[in-house]
């Protein structure tokens, strides 16, 4: 019964996540008095890709034709860790929620090698920044999530289904962990994923040499993350307690009512992208800084027990 | 007056001295098997030294990890040091090897004599220099005394240990020497300072003021941040390297401190867990370090230089020192699931429980360290991708890596057994925490025979009631079977379409080729003006003018300033030389002014008997 459960939560976790994407660029669209694509656009987009071939440069070693495949089941491996309205089972076993992280580490590290390996200034670029990035987010990601166990007294993944009661600390943690997930899914004011005009993208330019199915897999492997992270964020900012061992209707309603507030933070994240700018590559810097200051203040306030 | 060499001299057997040894012959084994190619392009009378010193070395190290008497331990301490500087002077004509020998010898004396300092002081409370006697001594001895001789160790190993800002002499000397005494000296000979913070300070001085766990954890985290940022910023791949093996010692030296500082508190159970995951890092570390080291020297055996800037594309050259390296980077980048992510995770842990039992001024404390670690990862990430990225992947940048030549099997047999290690402790990590378990025990003198830090033969606890669980082995099982569907559903795909393999997509213009790369530099060059408060960089551009109108060539120098040399060490040498001018009146060539200095110290020296 458990396992089926499981199987259930992480088949709405696979098949759902390039529709947050989706809706973002909607609603971005809807902001700017546009029509825009529909929400469903993102599949047609991976089915599209994975229906090609590809064009793999000459310099390339395995290493570029194996990090999609490595960043993928990073990611997917990642969201098996996280419960969204079903506890993780087995999967607790595996590993906790600083794994979490340094799993998705995995995934970027040999994406930036890939980006290294085709010899393209490009690629270098991208990496580089992209590693710039992540070295800033990881300790707010992780500071913030230190936090929020400090409530629930254990880091065990299960926590995002406990937490109390929004209280300062969560909330802290929750929008440092919201400005972190802005910097690590590639969203404005860090990144853009609608341009490719060279001089402002991070992950674009490390990802340019890859086309077809290797191109789809890292491009849903993106879509996943987003959907994980929102997952957190939504469970952080708004916990709702989990009736575990209730009748289906219980359960339904659960999914109901986290895929609304994924939709919801979609929505958040979607406004914060049309309303400001892009910041410069070391102003991000700032921007990561005052996210990691929530992030202390989130511990602080977890510490004196608020 | 007792004579010092009074109790007889014996070899210690104990847990944490086997412990040691072990480590010592986990690097040795395949440092000596890849010194037999390594040293192949010397002749033979330097081959023969180079055998002799490098057997010097392991049995003083050997000898320093298992003496029972402080003396004699200084004594081995110094003829590893000794034999230590003879390596890094082994390309003797090389001008950066004597003056990476002669800043080794001066440092690591200096710590030394912070050791006499300490020993003396021990020798004047228990009469004796035998550990065990000197224990009971320290049992009686004035709180005050206690920190002196605590501050004392801990400058004259944390100058061997190479914590920041002692660590001057290491990314000198570590580079210097022959790739295979690099792994040593990185790999084992630095812990050595960590024998003896675990052997004098926690088992004989005992650790129970919580001010020293607190300032040994502030050392490490500064050691950490600082230890990687040079890192990066570094383009010689051995100075990287050990700058690199600065910030793993800070990593060790977190659970360490942090082990004092529960020992300090009573906390057992946590003591026991903190010292498992620096004991657990200090093994990782010495065989991913010695496997990286091993691995700059089949790169500069292959291409002749260790400027990674010069390297490029050596992945389709070496592909087996390609993987071998690889390996090495993703587990001390600390990424799962390899071994250095299980021991930095262990190390979270036990900052993460800490802050559950302490109060509010202690869960900030390890939340901040804990942020600093996860700061330093993320670095580190970026270091080793560079480390790696620029030197194996790409087009080759220079004519040297060009034709760059495989390694013999003697070195490729060394790496090998080091990345076998390295999934053997990644996979055994159960196995090994419950030997550590004990070892850890004895070290603290904790009864751990009701501490059980493992569920299975498969998943780690830290604190099983807390639900907080790691498996490796299943992380490496889920990761390789979505990667092995993944694969064949690319292969299936992709074996019916077109694939083309084309140029590197060059904007249309032109040819792309070795010089439109991104280079080292410029791919830490975000971090270098992040930190730029702290690296101060600097560049020159000059124009060389051919005429009045027309400029030649264009040169463009970059780089960054150590604080430490400019505003501490610099100032200091100063003072040293200002008063060896001003001590150099003294000898104004006069005999009888001589035999009045003679008359003087004869007399300050009778006065000094009876006082002593």
């Amino acid at each position: 019964m458990e396992i089926i459960l499981l199987i259930a939560q992480w088949a709405i976790f696979l098949t759902a996540a390039p529709l947050a994407g989706g809706l973002i660029t909607k609603i971005k669209n809807y902001l700017r008095m546009r029509k825009g694509p529909s929400i469903t656009q993102p599949y047609y987009n991976l089915a599209k890709l994975l229906l090609k071939g590809e064009v793999v440069s000459q310099n390339a070693s395995w290493i570029f034709k194996a990090a999609p495949m490595v960043v993928l089941s990073c990611v997917i491996a990642a969201s098996m860790l996280i419960p969204i309205f079903v506890p993780a089972g087995y999967a607790q076993y595996t590993g906790d929620i600083f794994v979490f992280i340094f799993i998705l580490a995995l995934g970027r590290f040999f994406l930036s090698l890939a980006g290294l390996d085709t010899a393209s200034a490009f690629g270098g670029m991208g990496s580089s920044r992209e590693m710039f990035i992540s070295s800033m987010v990881e300790p707010v990601l992780f500071l913030s999530l230190f936090a929020i166990s400090l409530k629930t007294a254990t880091t065990n993944t299960e926590m995002l289904l406990n937490i109390p009661a929004a209280s300062v600390s969560t909330i802290l943690a929750g929008a440092a962990i919201l400005m972190a997930t802005l910097a690590e899914t590639s969203r404005i004011p860090i990144d853009n994923q609608e341009t490719h005009l060279e001089l402002t993208m991070i992950h674009e330019a490390m990802v340019l040499e890859y086309s077809g199915p290797r191109l789809a897999m890292i491009e849903y492997a993106s879509y996943l993350k987003q959907f994980i992270f929102f997952a957190i964020i939504a469970n952080v900012l708004w916990p709702t307690p989990i009736q575990y061992s209730t009748t289906y209707a219980q359960l339904f309603m659960n999914m109901l009512m986290i895929l609304a507030k994924i939709s919801g933070i979609a929505a958040c994240v979607a406004i914060i992208e049309v309303s400001i700018a892009k910041m410069r590559l070391f102003r991000a810097a700032d921007f990561l800084l005052f996210s990691f200051a929530l992030a202390v203040m989130a511990t602080v306030a977890a510490a004196l027990g608020a | 007056m007792a004579y010092f060499l009074d109790s007889p001299i014996s070899f210690l057997h104990d847990p944490l001295s086997l412990f040691f040894l072990a480590v010592i012959a986990v690097v040795a084994l395949p440092a000596f098997v890849y010194s037999i190619g390594y040293l192949e392009r010397y002749p033979r009378s330097k081959r023969i030294e180079g055998h002799i010193l490098f057997a010097a070395f392991v049995l003083s190290m050997a000898a320093v990890v298992t003496l029972d008497h402080a003396f004699a331990f200084l004594v081995a301490w110094e003829i590893m040091s000794l034999t230590s500087y003879f390596l890094v002077l082994f390309e003797r004509e090389n001008e950066l090897s004597i003056q990476a020998a002669t800043i080794y010898v001066i440092m690591t004396h200096a710590g030394t004599a912070f050791l006499i300092a300490a020993f003396l002081m021990f020798y004047r409370f228990a009469g004796s220099f035998d550990f065990q006697a000197i224990k009971i001594a320290c049992q009686t001895m004035p709180a005050q005394t206690k920190n002196i001789i605590f501050i004392f160790l801990l400058i004259g190993f944390g100058t061997k240990a190479g914590i920041v800002p002692l660590h001057i002499w290491l990314p000198y000397a570590h580079p210097q020497a022959p790739s295979h005494i690099s792994s040593l000296m990185s790999g084992v000979m630095i812990k050595t300072a960590v024998y003896g913070i675990l052997r004098f300070i926690i088992t004989i001085l005992g650790a129970d003021t919580t001010w020293w766990g607190i300032l040994i954890m502030i050392l490490a985290a500064i050691s950490c941040l600082v230890g990687i940022i040079y890192a990066l910023m570094e383009n010689n791949i051995k100075k990287l390297l050990a700058y690199s093996s600065i910030e793993n010692m800070g990593i060790i030296l977190f659970g360490v401190g942090a082990c004092m500082f529960f020992l300090s508190k009573g906390w057992t159970m946590l003591a026991v867990l903190s010292l498992i995951a620096g004991l657990y890092h200090l093994i990782n570390h010495a065989i991913f370090k010695g496997l990286l080291f091993l691995g700059s020297g089949s790169i500069y055996h292959a291409t002749g230089t260790l400027n990674i800037e010069k390297q490029g594309g050596l992945i389709h050259r070496m592909p087996y020192t390609a993987g071998t390296f690889l390996v090495g980077s993703v587990a001390i980048a600390g990424l799962p699931p390899l071994n250095g992510f299980l021991s930095e995770w262990l190390t979270f842990q036990t900052f993460f429980l800490g802050a559950t039992q302490g109060n509010g001024g202690i869960k900030v404390l390890f939340g901040l360290c804990a942020a600093i670690l996860a700061l330093t990862s993320g670095l580190a990430a970026a270091c080793f991708v560079k480390a790696f990225g620029i030197t194996f992947l790409g087009l080759p940048r220079s004519k040297h890596s060009q034709d760059a030549k495989k390694s013999p099997a003697a070195m490729k047999l060394g790496m090998l057994f080091l990345s076998i290690l390295i999934f053997v402790f990644s996979f055994g990590a159960c196995f090994i925490i419950r030997k550590l378990t004990s070892i850890c025990g004895h070290i603290t003198g904790i009864n751990t025979d009701a501490m059980n830090f493992t569920v299975n033969n498969l998943t780690v606890t830290p604190w099983a009631s807390k639900g907080i669980y790691l498996s490796t082995p299943a992380i490496a099982a889920v990761l390789s079977t979505i990667m092995l569907v993944a694969g064949s559903a690319i292969y299936f795909i992709l074996c019916r379409r077109k694939n083309i393999i084309y140029n590197t997509w060059d904007c249309g213009y032109y040819k792309l080729g070795a010089r439109n790369e991104y280079t080292a530099t410029a791919y830490s060059k975000p971090f270098r003006i992040l930190f730029s408060f702290f690296l101060l960089p600097h560049r020159r551009t000059k124009k060389i003018w051919e005429s009045f109108y027309h400029v030649k060539s264009f040169s463009y120098e970059t780089g960054t300033t150590s604080i430490f040399k400019k505003y501490a060490y610099k100032p200091f040498l100063n003072a040293i030389f200002g008063s060896a001018e001003l001590i150099k009146r003294m000898q104004a060539g006069s005999i009888h002014i001589y035999i009045g200095y003679i008359f003087i110290t004869i007399i300050l020296l009778l006065i000094f008997k009876d006082r002593f």
